[in-house]
């Protein structure tokens, strides 16, 4: 992964500025790895050998077209593929080093968290809906304290504090959707996986989750498919695009947007593609 | 060409006719059943009806306390049996697949319900009343039961299907495993609906005679425990009814207008907890 | 709402205004070097070039990465086109400078032509022009923006005045053509620095007015 150094959110490094040989700091360590990733729905070869990086503490963002696969690879990193019948998945998955089809997988999903494209709070009171993965995980009692800190590490505190016991869905879209992050957040994981996040909300919410994005990154790994790539080009660290089932791309944001190695992927953030 | 303008309108016109009287007449048979229950029933309507005794044989006044004591033991013994199953098997069916054990138990859940009420009436007699040597409230309460699971756990079925697969998604990626699923998130979201259900069904039941013929049987007196048979509403309108008293045709009509009261009361409510709305939002 | 894109945009701006510095610093000392006929002070300007053109493609680089990634609109596509265009006038700055350096290294061979006054002069209009300009970048003052604009046919005057002064003396001396020429090469100089900063003025202007100020001529709204 080359770069010319000029990811938007980092203090120049005047030496990568003009030298786009030279990569970034290769400090960054990864936290989780995907290595050959085969995924089957039933006879259909939905994903063909991915494999893909996925940095500690940044984001990556997945593009392409519909139908590319960026959702179906999403849902392989905290195994929810296992959810629907006929599924199969060969290669391997590594969550700090170990294989995630190893690990028992409730205790992955604490891991590695998922919000979803729709907003979709439990039919309970705000502060139970935030609660939730901290009462499955057997703690009982109030859990005020660990309740406000997911509030306000989604940036909804404030909006809520008053109302904690009202059902989720007196909020609107936008708050609701920042509620099942908070709920996400409750159980602290280490990686939050988002699917098309924003997708259901207009721009000034989805700006707000922009901006929050870059708040969580600093304690959480961030991997988000979205469907805008304007969008993959706002908040994200690095960029994969993937077509019908294939990684065609995957680099560093700042590179790819200007200036993509596959035509293809030049093709499709030009708008020229199909 | 006129001819055929006025032909088709005066058909238009008859034809809305005939639809909103008949409409009416739908309508107008409930009322009349109501009324008629009203004007016969409502006048022994007392506080005696619902506190005494039936009199001895022959004599006037006494009342149909055993009767409405004993429907609704037997409706708490119904839902005792009844409503576990059919709501854990409504769960199996909506949240575990296969293809061929869910079909067979729709299939006979279906078959049950079509069931003449009597030939449950006799099964527990042959399971219940035989080996116990006499007839109880256990029996019938059983032969309820066997009524009530059919319908508790199709309608359990169809509001755990309506909750949305995005609850059990959201529910899963925190970790927990499909039983928790179910209980803490789709459950109570379908609690509205299956609630509802559960009391229709015993709504229903509340009024089976045939079952109770040969399994409560009929008590003059109270019914002490669980044991012993027992009067029901359904039992003892059959029993006054066809008997020789004027005394007791009246109370009768007094205990239909009574059952009838509980049907409907129980239906209306119902349909206006659900009319709410689901505890969920629709996707 | 704040944004995390405002942070490269002030960042944007800081590295512009360095790079502004050191241009101005540049024709200052190589003004000096030519006035003082000070050869040291030339060396040093030529040395330092480097550090200009570098800060000219670093700058590149951002604006190329914000317009790319961050959709930018109005007030900030704005901003960041400005500084793009800032951008090249500093360089050019820079590369005049450099010149006037050359040229000192050369003059100090010769003895003085005559007593340098109108020189002097438009070294300090030009270093005026140029760190008002930049300064109403900073200010987002488009009143001062506009005296830079103003004030470029005073340099372009006195250039006038430095070449039919110096032609004079060549045609009246013969030995001192070589030293008068660079004089005359310096005086363009300054007078391109000048020029410059007009369109950094110009510049200014759009970013905060939104309006296109240059070539009066052009007709806008052809019919």
């Amino acid at each position: 992964m080359s770069s010319t150094g000029a990811s938007a959110a980092s203090s120049m490094d005047k030496a990568t500025a003009h030298n786009p040989a030279m990569t970034t700091s290769g400090a960054s360590t990864l936290r989780m790895k995907v290595t050959k990733l085969n995924f089957y729905y039933g006879k259909n070869h939905a994903l063909h050998n991915v494999s893909m990086d996925v940095a500690t503490n940044k984001v990556t963002a997945m593009i392409g077209p519909s139908g590319c696969g960026k959702s179906t690879l999403l849902r392989t990193l905290n195994r929810m593929h296992e959810t629907l019948r006929h599924t199969r998945l060969e290669g391997e998955i590594a969550l700090d080093g170990v294989n995630i089809l190893t690990l028992d997988v409730t205790k992955l999903r604490r891991m590695v968290g998922m919000v979803f494209q729709k907003p979709n709070p439990f039919p309970k009171s705000i502060y139970e809906n935030v609660a939730y993965g901290l009462r499955i995980n057997g703690h009982k009692g109030r859990l005020d304290e660990a309740v406000e800190k997911s509030l306000r590490r989604a940036a909804l505190w404030d909006e809520v504090k008053d109302v904690l016991h009202k059902s989720a869905y007196a909020l609107s879209g936008g708050q609701q959707q920042r509620l099942c992050i908070a709920r996400a957040l409750a159980v602290d994981p280490e990686v939050l996986l988002l699917d098309e996040p924003c997708s259901a909300l207009d721009p000034v919410n989805t700006a707000k989750i922009e901006e929050l994005l870059f708040e969580l990154k600093p304690t959480c790994t961030l991997v988000i498919v979205t469907h805008n790539m304007q969008q993959a080009a706002r908040v994200s660290d690095s960029t994969a695009f993937m077509l019908n089932g294939d990684l065609i791309e995957f680099s560093q944001t700042g590179h790819m947007f200007t200036t993509p190695t596959d035509p293809r992927t030049e093709a499709y953030i030009t708008g020229r593609f199909g | 060409m006129n001819f055929r303008l006025v032909w088709r309108k005066s058909l238009n016109v008859v034809m809305l006719s005939l639809t909103g009287l008949c409409a009416l007449l739908t309508v107008s048979a409930l009322f009349f059943i109501l009324g008629y229950l009203v004007w016969n029933g409502g006048k022994d309507l007392s506080w005696n009806f619902f506190t005494h005794l039936p009199a001895p044989v022959g004599e006037e006044g006494g009342g149909m306390a055993n009767a409405i004591v004993g429907t609704l033991k037997l409706l708490f013994l119904a839902a005792l049996f009844g409503v576990p199953i059919g709501l854990l098997g409504g769960v199996y069916l909506a949240e575990f697949g296969g293809r061929t054990v869910p079909f067979l138990v729709r299939y006979t859940a279906d078959l049950m319900n079509g069931v003449p009420s009597i030939v449950i009436g006799i099964f527990a007699y042959a399971m219940v009343v035989m080996p116990m040597h006499h007839f109880s409230t256990l029996a019938g309460g059983i032969a309820l039961g066997i009524m009530v699971i059919p319908t508790v756990l199709r309608n359990t079925e169809s509001f755990l299907r309506d909750v949305p697969r995005s609850l059990r998604e959201g529910s899963f990626a925190l970790g927990a495993n499909k039983w928790r699923m179910v209980a803490t998130v789709v459950l109570p979201a379908a609690s509205r609906g299956i609630l509802t259900g559960v009391l229709l069904a015993l709504a229903r039941v509340a009024g089976e005679t045939a079952p109770l013929l040969f399994t409560a049987f009929g008590n003059r007196y109270w019914s002490p425990g669980w044991m012993q048979p027992t009067s029901s509403l359904p039992v003892i309108i059959y029993t006054y009814a066809t008997g020789p008293y004027e005394d007791w045709h009246r109370q009768a009509w007094a205990a239909g207008l009574v059952l009838l009261g509980l049907v409907l009361v129980t239906n209306i409510l119902v349909r206006a907890f659900l009319s709410r709305g689901t505890a969920y939002e629709r996707t | 709402m704040e944004r995390h894109f405002e942070r490269d945009l002030e960042e944007l701006k800081e590295r512009l205004l360095w790079m502004g510095s050191l241009a101005e610093r540049a024709v200052h000392q190589a003004v000096h070097s030519v006035l003082d006929a000070d050869e040291k002070l030339a060396q040093t300007v030529l040395r330092e070039e480097n550090a200009v053109n570098e800060l000219q493609i670093e700058i590149d680089d951002r604006v190329v990465q914000l317009l790319a990634l961050q959709q930018l609109m109005a007030a900030d596509l704005r901003f960041v086109l400005a500084i793009a265009r800032i951008n090249n006038d500093l360089e050019r700055i820079g590369d005049q400078a450099v010149n006037i350096a050359h040229s000192a290294t050369r003059i100090v061979r010769h003895p003085r032509v005559k007593p340098y006054v109108d020189l002097p002069r438009m070294g300090e209009l030009a270093e005026k022009m140029m760190r008002d300009s930049l300064d109403s970048l900073v200010r987002r003052d488009i009143e001062l923006a506009r005296s830079v604009l103003s004030r470029d046919d005073q340099v372009d005057q006195l250039r006038d005045q430095i070449f039919r002064e110096l032609l004079s003396y060549m045609m009246g001396d013969s030995s001192v053509v070589f030293p008068a020429f660079e004089l005359i090469l310096v005086a363009k100089n300054l007078e391109r620095v000048a020029d410059h900063a007009t369109n950094v003025a110009e510049d200014v202007i759009y970013m905060v007015a939104g309006s296109d100020v240059r070539h009066p001529a052009v007709d806008r709204n052809p019919a």
